[in-house]
């Protein structure tokens, strides 16, 4: 599809071994050795995982945030994803043990644009969507920004990496749907005091869609720039099925049908046409003029 | 360009070193170095996987169809993963054929890569129009005729599944397409008869045919209890298909063994391959395995190598409708009659071919 993008070269495939997995939470957290894939990272990116071994009837990939990266070590370079188990493909990485070998494609997609100044910076996550913002936290800490941090989900056990966010934020606001811990409520409710009260400049979001859309549209309320990664669903996390499109405004204000994979998985917030996700808005680029195709 | 080949799949041990074996081979008077082409919607145009792959390495990328307009598709989800397979509801997204060939077709070309150029289109006209912008255009190896589409002036009908329509489609694409250029009407499954249809697009002008497109299917998500596709149904393949896939080939090829066909259908390993060139078919398109390996095309051609070697074969053409043939005379006591000698593994259940090899 015509797209601002270009194609970037760099994905690799590498048989990967399993180093260990933990549990988070309701979580589970996959460290693997991942030659290669760990130096090319930057946050945001993400790996697409072949599940069920080499005779498998699961054929389509699963695509994880990278949580973290470690491109030197005992074990070579290592990542880490984090994952719920809910369906038959994280059934079985959740199964999987040490020395297990699992087929990764990385690092894809493309990844959160960094301010060139030392801006202040929001960071909203709900669930397992905070994955990547502790990688990302670093390197905006690294160019001097400031980093305030809001985790949500529904219950305590579902929050992820709240440690990790105590040790990189200059505050951190918890939310949870039952008031298990932090306020409760959703974390667009606690948003909009936390922008005012750090004067942010950039929002940066990761979580279910829902939870985007409101991100973008307080974000766009305070006059704050919003870098969303959105989860949506995909065959191949590479570019070429064309199933986890969204309608997204481009500079030519035409709206297009871009791929998630390969010109996401991070979206300007106010470029996506939200309310529109899983629809062809009126007007989109090759629209159907009359009944469907 | 960083580039990692993996290999897995049967016999890992085996595919690094090649046989000496001549995989070239002529489709409907195309002649590939490699029998393993992309399958169309699969590989996007070739670009995505020139990350994993040589792209140029293989028979050619057969690029996603393209229609004549910008195309947005249908709405979400698309997909939805079926047993050994998949069912999609993309609705041909794509730029429409002046931006295909000004960036994805440009691309391949600068690239070095052979490209086999899928159409598509709602109407006669529509082809005979994507067939004119095609015919001034170099670098077209060939035009796969995508006709699973439905029929826009008459009530939606598809294409393929009707021999009077699909023969006016071909006809239309083969007149408006430069003499040189092979023309493969790409057939579906989702027919009484695929031989009758065959039929008729080979007497319309088509050189080859390229078989099979998706079967139409449908999953309900028990949890909505409703379709899981926004489109409602979609294209199932993957390997669940692949048997569907080998008896038609095997029928049109045993009906019209002169007529060349591009094999397609759940190829995920060489050796499923190979059933497609046993059953008739010049060469083969990988496709929904890419989205699991996307090095797919590469392995494929390198596994289909060893296996041919394996099996006596000097060349991929020898193998061609093997399948068709009298079964081999029982061999020799104490092994295979065949004076081939090459080595032959104990344990394949096939060596007995190998004395039944022509050539």
């Amino acid at each position: 599809m015509t797209t601002s993008g270009q194609v970037r070269s760099g994905a690799i495939q590498v048989i990967g071994e399993v180093i260990g997995q933990r549990r988070a939470g309701e979580y589970h957290v996959l460290t693997l050795t991942a030659g290669g894939i760990p130096e090319l990272t930057r946050p945001g990116h993400f790996v697409a995982l072949a599940v069920g071994g080499p005779e498998s009837s699961m054929l389509l990939r699963r695509a994880f945030s990278i949580y973290s990266v470690q491109s030197r070590g005992v074990y070579g370079g290592t990542l880490e994803i984090v994952f719920a188990s809910h369906g038959k493909g994280t059934e079985w990485l959740a199964r999987l043990h040490r020395h297990d070998q699992v087929d990764i494609v990385g690092p894809l997609g493309r990844p959160f644009a960094l301010p060139k100044e030392p801006v202040s910076c929001v960071l909203v996550a709900g669930g397992y969507g905070s994955a990547p913002m502790f990688s990302l936290a670093d390197a905006l800490r690294a160019r001097g920004c400031r980093v305030d941090v809001v985790l949500g989900a529904s219950t305590e056990t579902k929050l992820f990496g709240v440690l990790d966010a105590k040790r990189i934020a200059a505050t951190l606001t918890l939310t949870t749907d039952d008031g298990s811990v932090g306020e409760h409520g959703r974390v667009t409710d606690v948003l909009p005091a936390v922008l005012e009260r750090t004067d942010a400049d950039v929002v940066y979001a990761c979580g279910p869609m829902p939870m985007l859309r409101e991100v973008a549209k307080v974000a766009a309320d305070h006059g704050a720039y919003s870098q969303c990664a959105v989860e949506e669903a995909m065959a191949c996390g590479i570019g070429v099925c064309m199933t986890c499109v969204l309608p997204v405004v481009g500079d030519d204000g035409v709206t297009r049908m871009l791929r998630s994979c390969v010109d996401g998985p991070v979206f300007r917030g106010d470029r996506v046409r939200w309310d529109e996700v899983g629809t062809i808005p009126e007007g989109t680029l090759g629209a159907p003029v009359s009944g469907g195709h | 360009m960083t580039r990692a080949v993996i290999t897995h799949g049967p016999r890992p041990d085996k595919v690094t070193d090649l046989p000496d074996i001549d995989m070239s081979t002529w489709l409907a008077g195309l002649e590939l170095p490699s029998p393993v082409l992309t399958a169309s919607g699969c590989a996007a145009a070739g670009r995505e996987l020139d990350q994993f792959f040589d792209i140029t390495t293989i028979g050619a990328v057969v690029t996603k169809s393209i229609m004549l307009n910008p195309r947005s598709g249908r709405p979400t989800p698309r997909m939805a993963e079926t047993p050994s397979g998949m069912l999609n509801s993309i609705g041909l997204q794509g730029p429409g054929i002046d931006a295909f060939l000004e960036k994805d077709l440009e691309w391949l070309r600068a690239r070095g890569a052979r490209a086999v150029v899928s159409i598509a289109g709602g109407s006669v006209d529509e082809y005979t129009r994507l067939a004119s912008k095609l015919r001034h255009v170099t670098d077209v190896a060939a035009i796969e005729v995508n006709i699973s589409c439905p029929n826009v002036e008459d009530r939606g009908q598809v294409f393929a599944c009707d021999p009077v329509a699909a023969a006016e489609v071909i006809t239309a694409v083969r007149r408006n397409t430069n003499p040189g250029t092979p023309v493969l009407a790409k057939l579906s499954p989702d027919v009484t008869d695929i031989v009758a249809i065959a039929r008729s697009v080979v007497d319309a002008g088509a050189d080859g045919l390229s078989m099979i497109n998706t079967l139409l299917g449908m999953v309900i998500d028990t949890d909505t209890m409703r379709p899981a596709l926004a489109g409602i149904t979609g294209g199932l393949s993957g390997p669940a298909v692949r048997p569907v896939a080998v008896r038609c080939v095997y029928q049109v090829h045993a009906a019209l063994p002169d007529v060349p066909i591009l094999g397609m259908g759940g190829i995920r390993t060489g050796l499923d391959a190979l059933e497609f060139v046993l059953a008739g078919a010049s060469a083969v398109s990988v496709g929904t395995v890419i989205f699991h390996d996307p090095s797919a095309p590469a392995r494929v051609a390198r596994e289909l190598a060893v296996a041919l070697a394996e099996r006596g074969f000097h060349s991929l053409e020898q193998a061609v409708g093997h399948a068709h043939r009298a079964p081999d005379p029982a061999p020799a006591p104490g092994g295979p009659v065949s004076g081939h000698g090459r080595d032959v593994d104990p344990h394949e259940p096939d060596t007995a071919v190998e004395s039944g090899v022509e050539g």
